[in-house]
């Protein structure tokens, strides 16, 4: 039998299985022969998310480095919603895009693979491992359509300052080994609070290059040059993937490594932060306003919801935390759903990435129109849609910390998001019908997927009670 | 809590309609009709529904009513509350009357995506009922924000030319308004843990039971008064109101001045005022200011205007300045007033946009100069019109009136010199109103395009009657309403007049002057006497 020392590894185990499943049956595939490898993936990722449901409560620890305690696996299940939703909404875009299909399914569970281990890791180099392993298949997936250029454009750009960004990251945690002579979490927290009083210049040093690399991951003003650019390039439905799960994971290491091991030095690196927060909220907002390719439009989008995600990390109170994680959910189904409907809609021919392309869409796709319709307004923040809650809870839980600059300036930006998603909406309702090629059904898993999703966004707004307990509980058992 | 839950049907009813008419599938041609009546159908039962309400409320408290209570979000002391009092329950009831006669009105006009559009009135009615009837503040900003997406839909889909410009220019200044007062309810509910011990509340009542700190008020109070000086809208926040009504179809308008424009000062006197009196009474001669400067201003942008729609949408704020007024000088009279002064401007603006609608109908062109002796023309329909016209200026015996009238005798009993100038824009309202009226329809038709008009049809009767009887009713029959507004009217009135000494020492000087305008200065035994003798005057229309 198993050791129970893996206990705490076994969703990670399960994943990564289902990745090498896929390797498998793509290699052993006939030529021509159709396999449902995205079906081995989704099998996986059902026993990680049951082995997580088991393992909930129970503070298993794997190697003294892994602990899967109910906030690292409360965002395990998140990424797993998220994995599950885009082997969902994939087939048909792989089969459009021509996309190796095996290498997609592989590459994607490895991520996500990385990606639980980086919310459940407590020692900053299980950390950065994990990061290195999901940034990897991330820059592959980024370009995997070789034949298009922007596809590899974006891949590379990425893949350079997403290197630099690890190498400062690196750096961050070689130091502060030099300070605390050890990179397990807990460790680095006690010795930070035995020097909390003055802290030394080294210890901001190595605290602002831990930053800088959490900054480049969930894609914070002023390290989010990359964003647009590698979403555009990116095949759609990988650009959803990107970001929300490499935001869930980045935000979960991010929590970590600063409301934990750094907090002792809240006071100096919450003035940081917060500047982080205003200029993410208001560079992405002002710059989203003024794109007209819908993908670098939801990837401002992203960056402002980076930004909301800082406010509830300022905040840093018991609210906060649960919102982050709550808003973390949210938040992915919503854009996954955005990503894949823009993804789905187009075709090989016309991709429907211009946001002229949505003129009249409701005349020709009225279900396909109400859904994008519902995700644009749950990012907006409307009710009676999960987006308003999540940013109710985050905004609450700065308001309680006495943020109020940063819950205005938030709510405001958010205003001025909704205008810019309200222009797609514009464009797909009210700029008359207009005469194109006549739509064609979407593949009945994706619809159902999406369907799931919208279902998901209105029952969390409407009774987030559940939920909202849940996060707060999940949170409880770490802090 | 209720044993039938009442005020939860009454708000999901439409709801619930609204996804049926969606999930009918639609097919071309002759379905629009049914889709139509079925939304029509829904609509009747919700009013038979505001009725039976209506019917069943005690009107001798001033308590809410029909009480519901469900935890919803408990860590946060979020409820499902709703209840109704004296205030909400004609609001609610003048929902119920405007939607099936905005539906109505629509018959013809509306063409394209029928469904689409008479489920988005149904949400909106949902979502209205909704707001009025919310007794939990994060419940309340629900539907307040809720409200604003069919809104922008009607007005963006089935709207006029710049519609888009008008209904994104109508979500963002609302939103841009009621986001700041999202940051002040949960200041409020953070204010309510801070007081109580860490349990937060979001809870009207239990609100209401705090004392909020005097430089929160002011911040909190600003907040909730932004948001809905914008919706009112007062001046200088009016700007969205002018483009909104003209590019809305006429069913939106007349939903949009009969109801929308009311939730902000319904938010004024049921959430602002009394959960911040302090702050209230610090800027009511601010707000008041602002109310009257909108009366006058309203009333001259008014008779410049060359577009029938946009003169009555320019009214309606000088009418809805009449409202904040009364509101601000915080007497019996004056919240009385205002309250009619709502259902009033539901109705007889309602029964203007409709109106105009229906010459727009006939002719696609609402410009004042394109008319011209309609009356020999349409004699019907310019008979309503002039009824209708009427009621809006305020003729004695008809609904307007008894609003006005209230309303400056309250606020001369505050502050004569705002009372002085409003009372202009009585005067001035006859002027723009009567001029419009009689440029349309006197004179002899000089435009050959209006010589085959056609008269009223048996379903523009339909709609224009019931305007018309609810206008002479409430102008000959106001104690109907204000009775029972009553308890609950001077209930806001006793908690405005707790413990403000600032307010009290202003007011003192003005008591003489104000008792001179009250035909009944010996009635001076109210149920607020104890604070000051000013205010518990029984109020000459409410008999």
């Amino acid at each position: 039998m198993m050791s129970p020392a893996l206990n705490a590894v076994i969703p990670i185990i399960c994943v990564t299985l289902a990745g090498l499943t896929c390797m498998l049956a793509e290699a052993f595939r006939a030529r021509g022969e159709r396999l449902p490898i995205g079906g081995l993936g989704i099998i996986g990722l059902v026993g990680a998310g049951v082995s997580s449901v088991l393992l909930w409560g129970r503070h298993a620890e794997s190697f003294g480095v892994v602990v899967a305690d109910d906030f690292g696996l409360f965002v395990g299940l998140v990424l797993i919603v998220i994995g599950i939703l885009t082997i969902a909404f994939s087939p048909s875009l792989i089969e459009r895009d021509n996309l190796p299909q095996g290498e997609y399914y592989a590459l994607l569970l490895f991520a996500i693979a990385g990606m639980m281990l980086m919310a459940v890791a407590t020692d900053l180099v299980i950390i950065f491992l994990a990061l290195e392993v999901f940034s990897l298949s991330i820059y592959v997936l980024t370009g995997m359509r070789r034949e298009v250029f922007a596809s590899t454009e974006a891949a590379f750009k990425y893949f350079l300052l997403g290197g630099f960004s690890s190498a400062l990251f690196l750096y961050g945690i070689a130091l502060t080994y030099g300070i605390v002579h050890s990179t397990r979490l807990d460790r680095i927290g006690t010795a930070m609070a035995a020097q909390s009083d003055a802290a030394s210049p080294l210890v901001l040093v190595a605290m602002g290059l831990l930053l800088v690399g959490f900054a480049f991951k969930v894609s914070a003003v002023p390290f989010h040059m990359w964003t647009p650019d590698a979403y555009e390039g990116a095949p759609t439905i990988v650009a959803g993937f990107m970001s929300t799960a490499v935001k869930a994971a980045a935000f979960a290491a991010f929590v970590r490594v600063f409301l934990s091991a750094l907090d002792p030095l809240r006071a100096d690196w919450i003035p940081v932060v917060w500047a982080l927060a205003i200029c993410t909220m208001i560079l992405g907002t002002v710059v989203g306003v003024a794109q007209s390719n819908i993908k670098r439009m939801l990837a401002y989008s992203s960056i402002a919801h980076a930004g909301y995600l800082l406010v509830a990390l300022v905040a840093g109170n018991s609210s906060g935390k649960a919102s982050i994680l709550f808003y973390l959910l949210v938040y992915a189904i919503t854009n996954l759903g955005a990503f894949a409907l823009i993804a789905l809609l187009g075709t090989r021919e016309a991709p429907l990435e211009q946001l002229d392309a949505y003129k009249g869409l409701w005349y020709s796709r009225p279900v396909a129109s109400f859904l994008l319709t519902v995700f644009l307004l749950s990012l907006g923040g409307f009710p009676p849609t999960a987006g308003f809650v999540a940013k109710w809870y985050v905004f609450t839980a700065a308001v309680t910390a006495g943020q109020y600059t940063l819950a205005i300036v938030g709510l405001l930006t958010s205003v001025v998001s909704v205008f810019f998603y309200l222009r797609v909406v514009v464009l797909m309702y009210m700029s008359g019908q207009v005469e194109g090629p006549a739509a064609t059904a979407l593949p009945r898993t994706a619809m159902a997927a999406l369907v799931a999703s919208v279902l998901a966004l209105f029952y969390l707004g409407v009774m987030p009670a559940r939920l909202l307990d849940l996060a707060a509980a999940s949170i409880s058992t770490i802090f | 809590m209720a044993v039938v839950p009442m005020l939860s049907m009454l708000i999901a009813l439409p709801l619930v309609g609204a996804v049926l008419l969606l999930l009918i599938r639609h097919r071309e041609g002759g379905h629009d009709r049914v889709v139509h009546r079925v939304a029509l159908g829904i609509s009747l039962v919700e009013f038979l529904g505001t009725l039976w309400l209506w019917a069943r409320f005690d009107p001798r408290l001033a308590d809410f009513q029909f009480v519901e209570r469900i935890e919803w979000i408990p860590s946060f002391g979020i409820q499902y509350a709703v209840g109704v009092d004296g205030i909400s329950l004609f609001l609610v009831v003048l929902t119920g009357f405007l939607t099936p006669l905005a539906l109505l009105c629509s018959w013809e006009s509306v063409h394209q995506k029928v469904s689409a559009f008479c489920a988005f009135m149904l949400a909106l009615e949902s979502a209205m009922i909704g707001v009025f009837l919310s007794l939990d503040m994060f419940l309340f900003y629900v539907f307040w924000d809720a409200m604003l997406i069919p809104m922008y839909f009607l007005i963006g889909v089935w709207g006029y030319e710049r519609r888009v410009y008008a209904t994104v220019k109508f979500i963002l200044y609302t939103m841009a308004g009621s986001v700041l007062m999202l940051v002040a309810i949960i200041g409020l509910a953070y204010t309510h843990a801070a007081a109580t011990g860490g349990v937060y509340s979001f809870s009207y009542e239990a609100l209401l039971q705090i004392s909020v700190p005097q430089h929160l008020q002011f911040w909190f109070f600003l907040a909730f008064a932004l948001a809905f000086a914008i919706k009112v809208p007062l001046f200088p926040f009016h700007t969205w109101l002018p483009d909104a009504h003209v590019e809305a179809p006429t069913a939106g308008s007349v939903i949009l001045a009969g109801v929308l424009l009311k939730m902000g000062t319904y938010g004024l006197l049921r959430f602002a005022f009394p959960l911040f009196p302090d702050a209230a009474t610090y800027f009511a001669p601010y707000l008041a200011t602002l109310a009257v400067v909108g009366i006058v201003y309203g009333a001259l942008v008014s008779m410049v205007q060359p577009d029938m729609k946009k003169l009555v949408a320019y009214s309606s704020v000088s009418h809805l300045g009449f409202v904040v007024l009364g509101l601000c000088a915080m007497n019996v009279q004056g919240l009385q007033g205002s309250v009619y002064q709502m259902l009033n401007h539901g109705v007889s603006t309602g029964g203007l946009f409709v109106i105009v609608g229906m010459l727009s109908d006939r002719r696609h062109t609402r410009l004042i100069s394109e008319f011209g002796g309609l009356k020999h023309v349409m004699p019907k329909l310019v008979a309503a019109f002039f009824v209708v016209t009427l009621s809006s200026i305020g003729l004695p015996g008809l609904n307007g009136f008894v609003g006005e009238f209230l309303i400056l005798l309250g606020a001369f009993r505050w502050d004569p010199r705002f009372a002085t100038v409003a009372a202009t824009g009585v005067i001035l309202s006859a002027v723009y109103m009567l001029w419009m009226f009689q440029r349309v329809n006197y004179g002899t038709v000089t435009n050959p395009k209006n010589e085959g008009l056609k008269d009223l049809s048996v379903r523009e009767r339909w709609v224009i009657t019931p305007i018309i009887v609810m206008a002479i009713v409430m102008g000959i029959a106001p104690s109907v309403f204000l009775n029972p507004m009553r308890p609950a009217i001077d209930r806001v009135v006793a908690r405005m007049a707790e413990g403000q000494p600032g307010r009290l020492v202003k007011l003192a000087p003005a008591v003489p002057k104000g008792s001179q305008g009250v035909a009944r200065p010996a009635a001076a035994v109210g149920p607020v006497s104890t604070n000051s003798d000013n205010r518990g005057l029984t109020p000459i229309a409410g008999r």
